[in-house]
């Protein structure tokens, strides 16, 4: 069987106000299955790997097939924890090795 | 070449100079070099070199633009004649089928905008792709509403949506993608917006031309109509002098 190929972005969190993982995540979750339902959803493969709220940055990871949809749905975000928020796509990468070395540079 | 990004669209209450500075450095820091905004129909040049003044600063090329509302042809007409000299872009909102007509025919404007949620009053239909691909009309997709509307409301307006870029696009009709939006948290990247356009089938290529190619080129355009040397499409003036 082949291996999942995994793709990691890293993201901006605009927002005024402050909130924990669990309600960003939330979020992410929220807005894939409101635009492509729980299949989609369950297809994704989401899962956090970076958050730090003080840099407003996070790192997500998603498999390669649903990066259209991942960002389609980031682009949808207005609230994250019911706190108006947006969320801007900085890169993405295949490794996470990589993906740090694009937002160094 | 690297690729120019516009949004057409943006609606700032001018009077908030504050807020008008703060989206447009936003608008700036996501990768727009160039933006419109909406100005009302009585603004005077000084307000436009105003805010030219304060896109320059902030690295960003200021093309002026008026919504027109009318609500006979009769009456759109005349708001062309008074207002495509003034103007950069010319969008018309067009609210009944007789208004979305005249304004796809007629030359003069550049951008049909269909706001109504209602589909039986988004005229963008077969006729209506015909008229606009035979002048110099585009579409716009204002992406404010995707982004607002939750639930039913936004399922029949992607559908709305799915159906006029599918007709767009038989008709080769430009289609421009725009924000919309007053809020400056609304404001999303170019390639979010394209991202977001794959909701109604519009594959990659024609969702950033939307963000790039197109709204450019509108205003290339309209730039060169409106300058002194300009005569004709493809006439104008080089240099003045005597004849010999």
């Amino acid at each position: 069987m082949k291996g999942i190929r995994r793709r990691y972005l890293a993201l901006e969190i605009d927002a005024e106000e402050m909130f924990d993982s669990k309600e960003f995540m939330d979020a992410v979750w929220s807005a894939v299955s409101k635009l492509y339902g729980e299949y989609g959803a369950s297809r994704a493969g989401l899962a956090l790997i970076d958050y730090d709220m003080e840099k407003r940055f996070a790192v997500i990871r998603t498999t390669h097939t649903t990066l259209e949809m991942v960002r389609t749905a980031l682009a949808s975000i207005t609230k994250i924890g019911n706190k108006p928020a947006a969320i801007h796509i900085l890169t993405v990468s295949g490794t996470i090795k990589a993906l740090y070395k694009k937002i160094k540079q | 070449m690297k690729r120019i990004y516009a949004d057409l669209h943006l609606c700032a209450n001018l009077k908030d100079s504050e807020r008008v500075s703060r989206i447009i450095s936003k608008a700036s820091r996501l990768g727009y070099r160039l933006i419109a905004i909406t100005f009302p129909s009585n603004s005077t040049e000084e307000e436009i070199q105003k805010l030219r003044s304060i896109c320059k600063e902030a690295n960003i090329d200021l093309a002026s633009r008026v919504d027109l509302k009318p609500k006979t042809p009769k009456e759109l007409i005349y708001n062309l004649r008074k207002l495509r000299r003034r103007f950069e872009i010319i969008a018309v909102m067009c609210e009944s089928k007789n208004v979305a007509r005249q304004a796809a025919k007629d030359r003069r404007v550049d951008l049909l905008n269909f706001p109504s949620l209602d589909f039986r009053r988004r005229f963008f239909d077969l006729a209506e792709a015909e008229l606009a691909s035979n002048s110099l009309a585009s579409l716009e997709i204002n992406m404010k509403l995707l982004l607002t509307l939750e639930g039913p409301a936004r399922i029949r307006l992607l559908s709305s949506l799915r159906r006029e870029t599918a007709i767009a696009q038989e008709f080769h009709v430009p289609i421009v993608i725009s924000s919309g939006v007053s809020d400056e948290l609304l404001l999303r990247k170019p390639r979010e917006l394209a991202a977001l356009a794959f909701l109604f089938d519009l594959d990659e290529t024609c969702a950033v031309e939307a963000v790039s190619k197109n709204p450019v080129a509108i205003v290339k355009r309209n730039r060169e109509k409106l300058s002194p040397r300009f005569v004709a499409p493809g006439m104008r003036i080089i240099r003045r002098g005597k004849d010999y």
